[in-house]
């Protein structure tokens, strides 16, 4: 592979945990608003109880991904900054008031209404905004005026493909935090949370997948390009969805508690599911990262690239442990997952 | 106003906030670690006790330390984008480092927070133990992209602006990095222990405390003395280095401090005035006669470089010159403070009187003020450049034109956030006082 592919193939990764651990994270805040009043299912304490402890590493995986981008393509700033500069800090703006909130409330219960709303409405937003990059990349929206470029807001808040990439990330963002808080739940022990996040999982699914099938007839007439390479790729889709037919599937399998449902086996086929799917749509975006100002070849960083590499392998060698250490304590240790 | 000016005080301000709350960050977790291994030492439960209820006043500071700070990150990209074009290619080094600072320090804490009674001491200690480190680590690597835009080198650009023979260690081992380093991770220290030691004197100069509460704030007040004293200490020594530093590598930045507009031997030392452009010279100071140019390289006939060997439009704000003095004035009378509330202690052997007490209340704002006025100085010293003589802050700035509509949106947040912090800190104390977890203690 070239430097430049494998470098995207770093970043693409790092967008693909963001993606998933985003989900959780946001999802998990509008969960636990939707529930937070209703004190007969506790599916509202199981939200909860996971995005305490979560929310900073998801947080640091945002800065990776702000970093990875200026360290292996030092050329696309310039761009992509100028285009994403509104969207990206009023994304900022919602995520301070967010992370602050959360901690706030966790030692002064008192706002604890405040918070559920705050973190359930910004979880809601966040994803909203961040998905809404999706389609500026495709082409069409952007224009240069004595050089500068300029995001076409008028443009892009009129094309339908903005709303649908919106619907498509919502509808992935909840289904992926059903889910997973359903395999949550269920490590509590929690039977009442399990099926009220069971029942939500098994209408979002087959909605989300087709949304995003809609999503692609909606793309702009600039962005033909990427519909070829997708109809190119349609292998790697299509494994896809026969990674998500598994794990729907995995639904409505009887346990031997007599409860339906294997929650682990879904969270899985559903990881691979959007793996399948983020790495065949990152492939067919290529060779652009905007199209069609910007390539990953032009901006790929001409710097001590195997310097690079050692450095995040070092780094990742030394934060895998600690991940493990962090999933033990809050993810599987019965003492934090069933306290009252 | 124009855009490059927006982004700049939009910058400028989003930092200024950042680093009120990262300077806690650095400092707070090392005086918990001194309150843990002075329980271990004289198992005094107050000790345990004082890094119980820090590490929960820290750990709401740490929130929007955190949030602030992928505020900057994110900001530095999106603002200054030609900026960054460079950094990335040149020093992108310490960035990466530093996101793995941060992981080690976040999930470290929510350990230490979420899990502290879940985990044997030992393995607390260890938790702690790497917040810190993960602390001090993402300080430094920071301070290193910061002293690097100082005295850059590691590269050589050519005329039509592309950059080549780049050497990452060389950019990274920059001229000021060690000292610029250890001048930030010292003034966070000696800023943090002033910040615990006023709020110990706020609450010893309560009348109607109890005794066993009033010893809790005493020794409270001890480390922060102590640590203070060597902390601030260090800071002053190397601050002199900085100094040095400043004048073998940024003669100009070092004659914008000291106001100084010719190039002279036997330079004096002007403290306080301000530097006037009419008058070519600083008025209303005291000056010390040689200081300056024994300060600049110990040696009394040193030549320093004035102002008036380059070009105006090369000229910092002549205002920096008062940021300068505001640092080092705070540096010397905190440890003054310091030497005389020991002195008072420890020779004379007496009560702490309330005017003295009060004096002491006034050591943590103090500091932080000599942070602020520090990072100003070094920030704005540095105008016109953002690289020095590499890249003009003219050119590293953003031309979108919605940077005024997001600067009114985040000083608002920041005006609200300064006073929700305030505001929950309170709170908390206020419900969790500490008679109340002394009488828990004693049960
Ligand atoms: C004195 C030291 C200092 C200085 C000058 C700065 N920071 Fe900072 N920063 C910290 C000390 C710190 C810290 C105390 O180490 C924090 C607080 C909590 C944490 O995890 O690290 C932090 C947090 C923090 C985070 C959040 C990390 C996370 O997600 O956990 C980011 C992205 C930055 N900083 C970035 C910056 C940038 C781009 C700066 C300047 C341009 C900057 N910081 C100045
Ligand atoms: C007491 C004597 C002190 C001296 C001689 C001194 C000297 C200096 C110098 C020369 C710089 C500029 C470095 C540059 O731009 O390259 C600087 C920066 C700075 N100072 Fe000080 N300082 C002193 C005390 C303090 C104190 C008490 C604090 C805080 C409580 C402080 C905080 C800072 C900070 C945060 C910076 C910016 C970071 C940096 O560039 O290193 N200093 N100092
Ligand atoms: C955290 C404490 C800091 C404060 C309070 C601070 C303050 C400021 C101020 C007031 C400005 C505007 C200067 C002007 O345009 O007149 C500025 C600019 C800037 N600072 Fe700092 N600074 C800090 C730390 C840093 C660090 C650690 C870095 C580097 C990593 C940095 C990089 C920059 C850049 C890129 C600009 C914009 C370009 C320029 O104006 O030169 N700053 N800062």
């Amino acid at each position: 592979m070239e430097a430049s592919s494998i470098a995207i193939t770093i970043l693409w990764s790092i967008l693909f945990v963001y993606a998933m651990l985003g989900s959780l994270d946001f999802g998990a805040g509008f969960w636990g608003m939707v529930y937070g009043k209703n004190s007969q299912t506790n599916a509202s304490i199981i939200a909860n109880r996971f995005l305490s402890p979560a929310w900073e590493v998801t947080n640091v995986f945002m800065v990776i991904l702000v970093v990875s981008v200026i360290t292996f393509f030092p050329f696309a700033t310039t761009l992509l900054a100028s285009i994403l500069l509104v969207p990206v800090a009023l994304g900022l703006f919602l995520l301070t008031v967010r992370t602050t909130f959360m901690v706030f409330e966790h030692h002064a219960d008192r706002f604890r209404n405040v918070l559920l709303v705050t973190s359930g409405v910004t979880g809601l937003l966040l994803p909203a905004l961040l998905v809404s990059i999706l389609p500026i990349t495709l082409g069409g929206f952007v224009d240069f005026e004595n050089e500068y470029p300029r995001l076409e807001y008028n443009e892009l808040l009129a094309h339908p493909t903005l709303y649908m990439h919106v619907a498509f990330g919502l509808t992935t963002e909840l289904f992926i935090s059903a889910i997973f808080l359903m395999d949550y739940a269920k490590e509590a022990d929690n039977w009442a949370a399990y099926h009220t996040f069971r029942k939500h999982a098994i209408w979002l699914g087959p909605v989300s997948v087709i949304i995003a099938v809609l999503t692609i007839g909606t793309f702009p007439t600039e962005a033909q390009w990427i519909v070829e390479n997708i109809e190119a790729n349609w292998i790697w889709f299509g494994l896809s969805i026969i990674a998500f037919l598994i794990g729907y599937g995995a639904l409505f399998i009887k346990r031997e508690n007599e409860q339906r449902g294997i929650s682990r086996l879904a969270v899985v086929a559903i990881i691979v599911q959007y793996g399948l799917a983020i790495y065949a749509y990152g492939s067919a975006h290529l060779p652009y990262l905007v199209f069609p100002d910007l390539t990953v070849e032009e901006s790929f960083t001409n710097a001590n690239f195997s310097l690079i590499l050692v450095v995040y392998a070092i780094g990742f060698g030394i934060l895998i442990p600690g991940f493990i250490l962090f999933w033990k304590l809050f993810l599987k240790d019965r003492r934090y997952l069933k306290q009252d | 106003m124009d855009v490059v000016v927006m982004a700049r005080a939009l910058f400028g301000s989003s930092l200024g906030f950042h680093i009120i709350y990262a300077t806690i960050g650095v400092g707070l977790p090392v005086m918990i670690i001194i309150a843990e291994i002075l329980y271990l030492i004289k198992k005094d439960s107050d000790y345990a006790l004082m890094a119980r209820r820090w590490t929960k006043g820290f750990a709401i500071i740490l929130a929007v330390s955190i949030a602030s700070g992928t505020i900057v990150g994110v900001m530095i990209s999106l603002l200054f984008p030609s900026f960054m074009e460079i950094v990335g290619q040149v020093i992108a080094l310490p960035f990466q480092m530093e996101i793995f600072a941060f992981l080690i320090e976040a999930v470290f804490m929510s350990i230490y927070l979420y899990a502290a009674d879940r985990l044997p001491p030992k393995l607390r200690l260890v938790s702690i133990f790497a917040v810190a480190l993960g602390a001090i680590a993402s300080a430094i690597l920071i301070t290193d992209v910061h002293a690097w835009m100082n005295t850059p080198s590691g590269f050589r650009i050519t005329p039509d602006g592309s950059i080549t023979d780049v050497d990452t260690w060389a950019a990274f081992f920059n001229p000021s990095f060690i000292t610029s380093a250890l001048h930030v991770v010292f003034s966070a220290f000696m800023t943090v222990a002033f910040i615990i030691g006023s709020i110990a004197a706020l609450r010893l100069l309560k009348k109607n405390i109890s005794k066993e509460e009033r010893n809790y704030h005493k020794k409270a007040l001890t480390i922060a003395l102590y640590f203070g004293l060597i902390t601030s200490l260090a800071t002053a020594i190397n601050g002199h280095e900085t100094a040095q530093k400043l004048h073998e590598y940024n003669p100009r930045k070092l004659a914008a401090a000291e106001g100084l507009f010719e190039t002279t031997r036997y330079a004096p030392l002007s403290i306080g005035g301000y530097a006037s452009l009419e008058d070519q010279r600083v008025k209303y100071a005291i000056e010390i006669p040689y200081a300056l140019s024994f300060l600049a390289a110990d040696r009394f006939d040193t030549e320093v470089k004035g102002l008036n060997e380059w070009p105006e439009e090369l000229w910092p704000p002549l205002y920096v010159h008062i940021l300068f003095n505001i640092m080092v004035g705070v540096g010397s009378v905190l440890i003054v403070i310091a030497m005389f509330a020991l002195f008072w202690k420890l020779v004379l052997k007496k009560e702490y009187p309330p005017w003295l007490l009060a004096l002491l209340v006034t050591g943590g704002p103090l500091g932080m003020i000599g942070i602020e006025a520090g990072w100003c100085f070094s920030c704005i010293g540095r105008q016109p450049w953002t690289i020095t003589d590499v890249l003009r802050t003219g050119e590293a700035a953003t031309h979108s034109n919605s940077v005024g509509f997001l600067f009114v949106l985040f000083i608002t947040l920041y005006v609200t956030l300064i006073f929700a912090t305030a505001f929950i800190l309170k709170f908390y104390f206020k419900r969790n006082p500490v008679s109340l977890d002394l009488a828990k203690g004693e049960s």
